[in-house]
């Protein structure tokens, strides 16, 4: 089948059940998405499909609906994202490895509220771990992501 | 061609040689059968040098030798060199160095000395002076024990200031221009004239040079790069799904496996049928790894697959079947014959005790797992009889060793490449996934393969944070603490290790184990008579460092005893303690964080606070934790926290790391615990082992002091506080005493 991954159409011949994590990193080498529990309690591998933030362990191959957008589709080095920019000015990362769901899920939460209290913002992320801990800085770097969204809007 | 410079006061004979189209800045130690890391085309002479440093026409490289696993290590040690080599830190390239014992780590040592890092006499001055030397004959390339900033504060700047000078004594050599007319900037020697000599333009010529005198290193006042918050190298490739774990290697024609291993942890598998997981379609093959199989296919879903296919007879354990037997194996161990090492004991604490009032108490606290966000993973590629290892690891020559004795190949034609690594804990620190990559290289030859660890695998087959008990007795008169007889036991870490394969030298059984009473001991109290016993139980589930070690259960031990003291004397626990308190820097350090937190005014109604102070790792360390009574439960809302690193090189990630830290004792102290049944480990995963969500992550706030002579690492100090002043919080607010983590079996959290 084909999907529509960061713009680009692959052709895959893949078992219907594969999860579109392994897809991804697998099948594809797009690495940027991450495995963490495979039973959607960490959100290491949230992507988007048609814009909305989904665990990608959890979606079957035949089950996409979608364009796929990875944290790769997102932003680039030259070219950042408003909340990947956010990210950086925080200095959010440690280890990293969670951070690509982070964002991911950070995006689909200013999608659909633009101006998150603290409580908003723990509900929409606590979905995601992070080992290191890095929850103190991942709310600031959405606070500011929030406030850059509405200036440049 | 080879240039060797001269010792320096540590020990270094600190050398430049000349490379294709530049120069390698580095250092030698005193071994000279040190050999070359992967440095090729070198003369046999030049052989020796380890690279910290590499300039070419494509720019300046700094090479580390300590493993990225989110402490900020990669940046702070790039600093290090910039700040004495002139460049800008974001036009440094980073690379993990290769496996090299001239790589060792002098600071992993201090820990284990018998004094503590309070003592600054002659003596323990002394012995710090020369940890270098067992470093480097054990080869010790390690990334733990927060030492990586404290072991490298000389090293990298005196790389740095090497390179600097041999660059400008290649630009005089060019020009003809007097040194002392020569100086530095962003990346470029600088003529009298204001003309720029770039670096990489100048790094052939500076291969050729060598330099008379090693330099002087700046003085902290001319420091501009040190002391002030960097952006972190990693941070973008970070936030754009750019940077590279081993999870993330692939190679051409790459197969992905994944391994299961027995359910009775460390134990042996009798036989297995894997019939049914060969006939799914893109499973390539079943590996006996001898304790389990590693499963190979197309990708790494199918191979797990695949293992649910295997059906397995495992060895029965030779441990406890539950939980409870493991504590009564602890709690039996409280024996002379089981004693590890009484590295404390003032005064005469039985005289002291007897007849007195004595106040006692039994605390618990759990095996935990590490749970990196990574699962652990290792990529490997054996070619014509050469192994290729790509692995987070933070014992590259230790990984080197175990890879090639897996492989049953020599040690030198084993290439081991550490990627940054997904979280470590102390996990990566660990060689099962090294040596199980290995195997299946070997197996697998000419074909690179990805070793993956499903999430159960990573969560149920440990190696843990050791369970503990700790148990005090003590006594007070006219409000003081006289008496402390406090004791702590617990499997050995560094005896499963040496078992497992992981430590760079066998350790002999005769030796007390460190990390049994680590911060149980040297706390800075002085109390007339005062004792600290460890001792060590039989093996039980395989136990390994896991961030903090022994100060992660015995500060919670010690902490709490201290909160009881303070509760029987009737006393301020800060009060009580700053009376108590030996050490003027740790004494700053809790007098900080309660002037932070006001402490001493009234918190709000249904709120309250509890303290605790460790030393940990060479840092004093205060918390404050505020937590408030919720109609969903407690609710963790603030913590405070003072620590002394004696110079603080980058403020801003200090303050992460103690966030970090603070937030891995509060996981653990509400939630985590690692349960045994019918032999077998409880937990598998996220949802019956959970670690801290954003909702339960509360307001924290940092200090950092430099009041203590030594430089020291934040990686760890920030956990071992954060459950006993939790704890004597929830007695503060709650009246009741928490002596067994996790605090949730017991209370209810918002």
């Amino acid at each position: 089948m084909d999907l529509t991954i960061n713009g680009t159409t692959h052709s895959v011949d893949l078992p219907d059940d594969m999860p579109l994590l392994w897809v991804l990193r697998d099948a594809l080498n797009i690495t940027g998405v991450k495995y963490g529990c495979g039973m959607a309690q960490c959100g290491a591998c949230t992507v988007h499909i048609d814009g909305q933030a989904v665990r990608s362990c959890q979606v079957a191959l035949a089950d996409v609906w979608g364009d796929v957008t990875t944290i790769e589709g997102l932003g680039a080095p030259e070219a950042l994202h408003v909340v990947q920019n956010a990210w950086i000015a925080h200095q959010v990362a440690q280890c990293g490895y969670c951070q690509s769901g982070q964002i991911m899920q950070a995006v689909d939460l200013l999608g659909r509220n633009s101006a998150p209290t603290d409580d908003d913002i723990d509900a929409a992320m606590s979905g995601n771990l992070c080992r290191c801990g890095t929850y103190p800085r991942i709310r600031a770097a959405i606070h500011t992501a929030a406030a850059a969204a509405m200036r440049e809007a | 061609m080879s240039r060797l410079g001269k010792y320096t006061r540590r020990g270094f004979i600190i050398a430049s040689v000349a490379v294709a189209g530049g120069v390698v800045f580095g250092a030698r130690t005193y071994n000279a059968r040190l050999e070359n890391p992967l440095l090729g085309g070198l003369a046999p002479g030049e052989a020796a040098l380890t690279p910290y440093v590499k300039i070419t026409a494509d720019g300046v490289t700094v090479i580390t030798p300590r493993a990225e696993m989110g402490q900020g290590i990669h940046t702070t040690l790039a600093a290090l060199v910039a700040e004495e080599l002139d460049v800008e830190l974001a036009d440094i390239r980073i690379e993990h160095g290769p496996p090299s014992p001239a790589y060792y780590n002098g600071g992993v040592i201090e820990e284990g000395y018998p004094f503590p890092a309070t003592d600054t006499g002659a003596i323990a001055e002394f012995a710090r002076a020369q940890r270098d030397i067992p470093a480097v004959f054990l080869g010790y390339q390690i990334t733990g024990g927060s030492t990586s900033t404290h072991d490298a504060y000389e090293k990298m700047r005196r790389a740095g200031a090497i390179a600097r000078e041999t660059l400008k004594a290649a630009a005089a050599a060019r020009t003809g221009i007097a040194v002392a007319q020569l100086t530095t900037d962003a990346g470029a020697v600088v003529l009298p004239d204001a003309t720029r000599l770039p670096y990489t333009d100048l790094a052939a010529e500076a291969g050729a040079i060598d330099l008379a005198d090693a330099p002087e290193l700046r003085p902290r006042s001319a420091w501009r790069i040190l002391g002030h918050s960097q952006d972190r190298l990693d941070v973008i490739d970070k936030s754009t799904g750019r940077a590279v774990y081993a999870s993330d290697i692939r190679l051409p024609g790459m197969r992905f496996g994944a391994v299961r291993r027995s359910p009775h942890l460390g134990g042996t598998l009798r036989s297995f049928d894997a019939t049914a997981a060969l006939a799914i379609p893109g499973v390539d093959t079943v590996i006996d790894i001898g304790d389990g199989v590693v499963a190979i296919a197309t990708n790494t879903w199918m191979a797990m697959q695949a293992l649910d296919a295997v059906t397995f007879d495992w060895a029965s354990p030779d441990y406890p079947m539950e939980t409870a037997g493991h504590f009564e194996a602890i709690a039996r161990a409280f024996r002379p014959e089981q004693q590890d090492s009484q590295p404390r004991d003032d005064g005469n604490v039985d005289e002291a005790l007897a007849g007195a009032d004595v106040i006692e108490g039994e605390y618990r606290a759990p095996y935990l797992a590490h749970v990196t966000m990574e699962p652990m993973s290792a990529a490997a590629w054996m070619q014509d009889g050469a192994l290729h290892i790509w692995a987070g690891t933070q014992g590259p020559t230790v990984a080197r060793r175990e890879a090639a004795l897996a492989a049953g190949i020599r040690e030198d034609a084993v290439t081991i490449t550490t990627t940054l690594l997904g979280g470590g804990f102390g996990r990566r620190g660990e060689m099962d996934f090294v040596q199980i990559a290995a195997k299946v290289g070997a197996q697998m030859n000419g074909t690179p393969v990805l070793l993956t660890y499903p999430r159960e695998e990573d969560t149920s087959r440990g190696p843990y944070r050791p369970a503990a008990i700790g148990r005090f007795r003590a006594a007070i008169r006219d409000g003081v603490p006289v008496a402390v007889d406090i004791s702590t036991a617990s499997p050995s870490i560094m005896s499963g290790i040496d078992a497992r394969g992981g430590a760079p030298a066998p350790i002999p059984g005769f030796v007390p184990d460190f990390t049994v009473s680590q911060a149980l001991w040297d706390q800075p109290y002085g109390i007339a008579n005062y004792r600290a016993t460890g001792y060590r139980p039989d093996a039980l589930l395989p136990v390994g460092f896991w961030r903090s070690v022994g100060a992660s259960q015995n500060t919670f031990f010690h902490e709490g005893m201290m909160d009881e003291l303070a509760v029987a004397a009737a006393r301020d626990p800060v009060e009580m303690r700053l009376q108590l308190m030996t050490d003027a820097p740790s004494r700053a350090v809790l007098e900080a964080v309660a002037a932070m937190a006001d402490w001493g005014t009234t918190p709000a109604a249904g709120r309250a606070r509890g303290v605790a102070f460790a030393l940990a790792f060479g840092v004093p360390v205060a918390q404050i934790v505020e937590i408030e009574h919720t109609e969903n439960g407690l609710l963790v809302r603030d913590v405070w926290v003072a620590a002394d690193v004696g110079i603080a090189l980058d403020p801003r990630n200090l303050d992460a790391q103690l966030v970090s830290g603070v937030n891995f004792g509060l996981s653990a102290a509400i939630g985590e615990e690692i349960t045994v049944s019918d032999g077998k480990v409880e937990q598998s995963n996220y949802h019956d082992y959970p670690i801290l969500r954003m909702y339960h992550a509360p307001r924290i706030h940092t200090r950092i002091l430099e009041n203590q002579q030594h430089i020291r690492g934040i990686g760890e100090p920030g956990t071992p506080c954060t459950a006993p002043a939790l704890g004597n919080a929830i007695h503060a607010l709650t009246g009741q005493r928490l002596r067994e983590m996790p605090f949730g079996k017991t209370v209810r959290f918002a």
